[in-house]
């Protein structure tokens, strides 16, 4: 018994801090600016301008996720097979970039890709023709998949680690070929991760705003600059908590995929 | 013909290892070489200097917000490492229902879109008339890092065995401890690496400290984040420069320091 | 596993620490004088100024950064945290004025004020009326820049009209605030930059949805590097970015030139200035810091590292002659007709320019 005392700082802790201001967003994108009850907020996500950043968003989060998945997961198997023996140095390896600051990282992204950027010097040194990417959504979906790509590669790693060789053996002496134990071991066995690590990609994805703002030149409205606008420059809080009330329908539908596919939390990235 | 076919897959393979992580190092490799830049211009290469290095000692918002930031990721992962601890130990004995309540919420800040977390806490601290500042900061900070310790110390409090700690009660030890001397020794690397991811976060964190931020206070993300649309000083890729080659270092020392044990993943 | 751990907790503890003990020592020194919180745009300022401030008065600065008008409204009207003085543009000012937001400057405190050239502050009296809550800092035009290798000499650009002109296809810089972006459609339609008719606005956002796909990026300041680096052939910007621009270029030796115009349609002349919010907590050490800044050496050395036009009649006569004649940091006046000054349109012009701008970028 005494040991569930123990939550209590953390529940008390959560309420406060999470609960709370999550029922204040409710609050403000419920009301309008003189406090009334209203679901224009909610609601303004469909004027075309809104419509357009939200598509867009969940157009380029998307992408960016599946490009994650399929560089993310072949990259674990290696990973995994080559056993790097050390298992938290792997880890490091990924998170370490994180200690150079993530908007430096981005920043420096826009010296590589501008049209005078290092790559297009380094193709024009080789008489390559040079690529204009910057200020695309190529460019943001670089930005996005080189920010969270290690989100992806985390939990899929630590899943697939967790597979018994035996397993693998056993299915490869009963005759099944490369693609058989693909299919029939490692995907069903890797759910969680691949799960978990598609939540922790696209969550971040769908709703960032300043990677669109850094590589794509501001000509790219997603809906995460849309709220960020509304809270610091339009000074409508109300629109703002009201498209916020949006996205969490789409962060609710992964935590309800987490839920189902990820009972025990095998699939957490760390 | 089989060894080749072995070795044809291993090139592809170490090509390919090769490839991440060129594009994960790459901008760090760029904002390096662009932290001996003679000039201040992000795309022009005006000469080697180490001016950069010089000046960001000098540069007292700079030196600031370095502060700011190593205190409040210590501070936070620190206080987060031990409310989440205890938060751990006491939802692993919880049952069923409760403890799914209780992870639904942990998963909230971790699944949660920053913009909505750090625009809620804004929300929130204006309502209750606190006055934004480090404190708003290091709370929000402890707020998203407590589930990142949670979370790594549940896989290790499974793996104690409950019957040490009951053998250790039996024996006549009293339960705080028995925790210290038998669970807590087993536990400690989760808390360890919860720690440490916290304080990772909390470092790269700026969308939410930039909602929760007040006068004065900033931290690497914000006052980085502040001088984007005029240049940002190249002090700025200086300090981290020397920040991301400390970690760098001691890691490889870590890793090939002799005695090293090998820990099968 | 547990070594990495330990010896990065280990750091991490010790590096906070350390750094910890410095910062609390140099937080608690100079605590009798007071304080003054100051809420100012990126790179405002020389940071000597502060420390100067500081060691003449013993007030504590705490210095905050903005990045835009728009930005800057919302913290001071949530009242989340409270400055002593800010630094906002004209028609900002006028809105925070018409808004109650803003305290009457003391001038017994501020004798240095006299060392503002008269001209500005007939210019200030289109948002402050009675020049009784602003004293100018800085001010400036918006032109065009243009680089003379990438631009051919009968392409040069001379008006706003120009920035549609699709030879420049991906390599305009556009500015990416509202009130600027709508300047520029506003003024090649030869509406004023102040309109609140929504044909016009109608008109002008049709303008930058069919200027788009010739923008490179819309941008704010980057507009300076950007162009240093010759990454677009023509960029809006401040007149105050001159200065600098034309000693990177002969500083990096490039071959190529950028050429500063003041559009034949007129542009926006704006002034910074210098406030005090109603709420402020230190009034008299607000008032201190303005008349400080008026001192003619202190402008001079702001104007030396901000490199925007100084209004300090005293500091301008510190200058070298060359400087006092360069017209693209100090144009006459004169040559300044047609400009206007931005002015607050109140919350519904504002909350339409805001859409019409979403519904720019959205497109």
């Amino acid at each position: 018994m005494s040991k569930k005392l123990l939550s209590g700082p953390y529940i008390a802790w959560m309420i406060g801090f999470t609960i709370i201001p999550l029922a204040l967003i409710v609050f403000y994108g419920l009301t309008d600016r003189s406090g009334a009850f209203t679901l224009d907020n909610v609601l303004a996500i469909a004027t075309p301008e809104h419509r357009k950043a939200l598509w867009l968003s969940l157009v380029l989060s998307f992408l960016s996720t599946i490009v994650c998945l399929v560089l993310a997961y072949p990259l674990a198997m290696i990973l995994r097979k080559r056993n790097m023996g050390r298992g938290s140095f792997v880890v490091f390896i990924f998170i370490l970039p994180m200690w150079m600051n993530f908007l430096l990282r981005t920043m420096a992204w826009q010296t590589l890709l501008e049209k005078n950027g290092v790559i297009n010097g380094i193709l024009s040194f080789l008489h390559l023709p040079t690529q204009s990417i910057i200020n695309t959504w190529g460019a943001i979906i670089l930005g996005m998949v080189y920010n969270f790509l290690p989100f992806m590669i985390l939990p899929i790693y630590n899943v697939l680690c967790k597979i018994d060789d035996n397993t693998i053996n056993a299915a490869k002496d009963l005759g099944a070929n490369f693609f058989q134990v693909l299919v029939h071991i490692w995907f069903p066995l890797s759910v969680p991760g691949v799960i978990s690590g598609i939540t922790m990609v696209f969550v971040p994805a769908l709703t960032t705003f300043v990677i669109s703002n850094l590589l794509g030149g501001s000509k790219i409205l997603l809906i995460g600059n849309v709220i960020e606008q509304e809270f610091t420059r339009g000074s409508n809080w109300n629109l703002g908590s009201g498209l916020s009330l949006v996205l969490m329908i789409f962060i609710l539908i992964s935590m309800a995929l987490i839920a189902k596919y990820d009972k025990n939390g095998e699939g957490t990235a760390f | 013909m089989k060894k080749r076919k072995e070795n044809i897959l291993k090139f592809v393979e170490n090509f390919y290892l090769v490839i991440i992580l060129i594009f994960l190092y790459a901008p760090i490799v760029t904002m390096m070489v662009l932290s001996f830049n003679n000039s201040k211009s992000r795309t022009q290469w005006g000469g080697f200097t180490l001016k950069w290095y010089a000046e960001m000692f000098e540069a007292s918002t700079v030196m600031d917000a370095l502060t700011n930031t190593l205190i409040i990721a210590f501070a936070s992962a620190l206080i987060a490492a031990i409310i989440g601890t205890a938060a751990a130990i006491a939802i692993n004995s919880m049952r069923r229902v409760p403890k799914m309540i209780v992870m639904g919420i942990t998963n909230i800040p971790m699944l949660n879109a920053d913009i909505v977390t750090g625009i809620s806490l804004m929300l929130a601290f204006i309502a209750f008339g606190i006055s934004l500042g480090f404190r708003t900061i290091l709370i929000a900070h402890i707020t998203f890092n407590i589930p990142y310790v949670i979370l790594s110390v549940m896989p290790k409090l499974k793996q104690t065995s409950k019957s040490t700690y009951e053998a250790a009660m039996d024996l006549g030890a009293s339960p705080v401890y028995a925790f210290f001397k038998v669970v807590f020794p087993d536990i400690l690397p989760g808390v360890l690496s919860g720690f440490l991811l916290a304080f990772t976060m909390s470092l790269d964190d700026f969308i939410i400290t930039h909602f929760t931020r007040g006068a004065g206070i900033n931290t690497l993300s914000t006052l980085i984040y502040s001088e984007v649309r005029r240049g940002i000083r190249p002090s700025m890729y200086a300090l981290s420069s020397i920040i991301f080659s400390a970690v760098l270092v001691l890691l490889l020392i870590t890793n090939f320091a002799p005695n090293f044990k090998k820990e099968k993943c | 596993m547990k070594n990495y751990l330990s010896v990065l907790a280990l750091i991490s503890l010790g590096a906070a620490s350390v750094l910890g003990g410095c910062g609390g020592k140099s937080s608690s020194s100079s605590q009798d004088a007071g304080e003054l919180y100051v809420y100012n745009w990126g790179e405002y300022i020389d940071e000597d100024v502060i420390d100067l401030f500081e060691e003449e008065t013993g007030i504590k600065v705490i210095y905050d950064l903005f990045e835009t008008n728009e930005e800057m409204y919302p913290v001071i009207e949530a009242g989340g945290v409270t400055y002593d003085v800010v630094c906002p543009s004209d028609y900002m000012i006028q809105k925070m004025i018409e808004n109650n937001m803003l305290a009457e400057i003391n001038f017994d405190n501020v004798p240095n004020v006299s060392q503002i050239a008269p001209e500005y502050m007939e210019r200030s009296k289109a948002f402050d009326p009675e020049n009784k809550y602003s004293v100018p800092y800085c001010w400036g035009t918006v032109g065009i820049l243009y680089n003379t290798s990438m631009v051919a000499p009968e392409d040069a650009p001379s008006k706003w009209a120009d920035l549609w002109n699709e030879k420049f296809s991906g390599e305009i810089l556009m500015q990416d605030s509202v009130r600027d972006a709508f300047m520029v459609a506003l003024k090649s339609l030869g509406y004023s930059m102040n309109t609140a008719d929504e044909a016009e606005l109608e008109e002008a956002k049709e303008l930058l949805v069919k200027q788009k796909p010739l923008v490179q990026a819309y941008v704010i300041d980057q507009v300076r590097d950007k162009m240093i680096g010759g990454e677009a052939a023509v960029g809006v910007i401040y007149s105050g970015e001159m200065l600098y621009i034309q000693e990177e270029v002969e500083n990096l030796g490039l071959e190529y030139d950028l050429e500063y115009v003041l559009p034949k349609e007129g542009t926006n002349v704006w002034i910074d200035s210098w406030v005090i919010p109603a709420n402020a907590k230190n009034k008299e050490n607000a008032e201190k810091w303005i008349d400080f800044l008026c001192r003619p050496e202190i402008a001079k050395m702001n104007f030396e590292y901000i490199t925007y036009p100084t209004p300090n009649q005293g500091a301008f006569e510190l200058l070298d002659e060359d400087m006092q004649n360069n017209k693209a940091v100090f144009p006459d006046w004169d040559s300044l007709d047609g400009c206007e000054v931005y002015q607050y349109l109140g919350d519904d012009t504002d909350a339409i320019y805001n859409n019409l701008w979403k519904e720019v970028k959205s497109n």
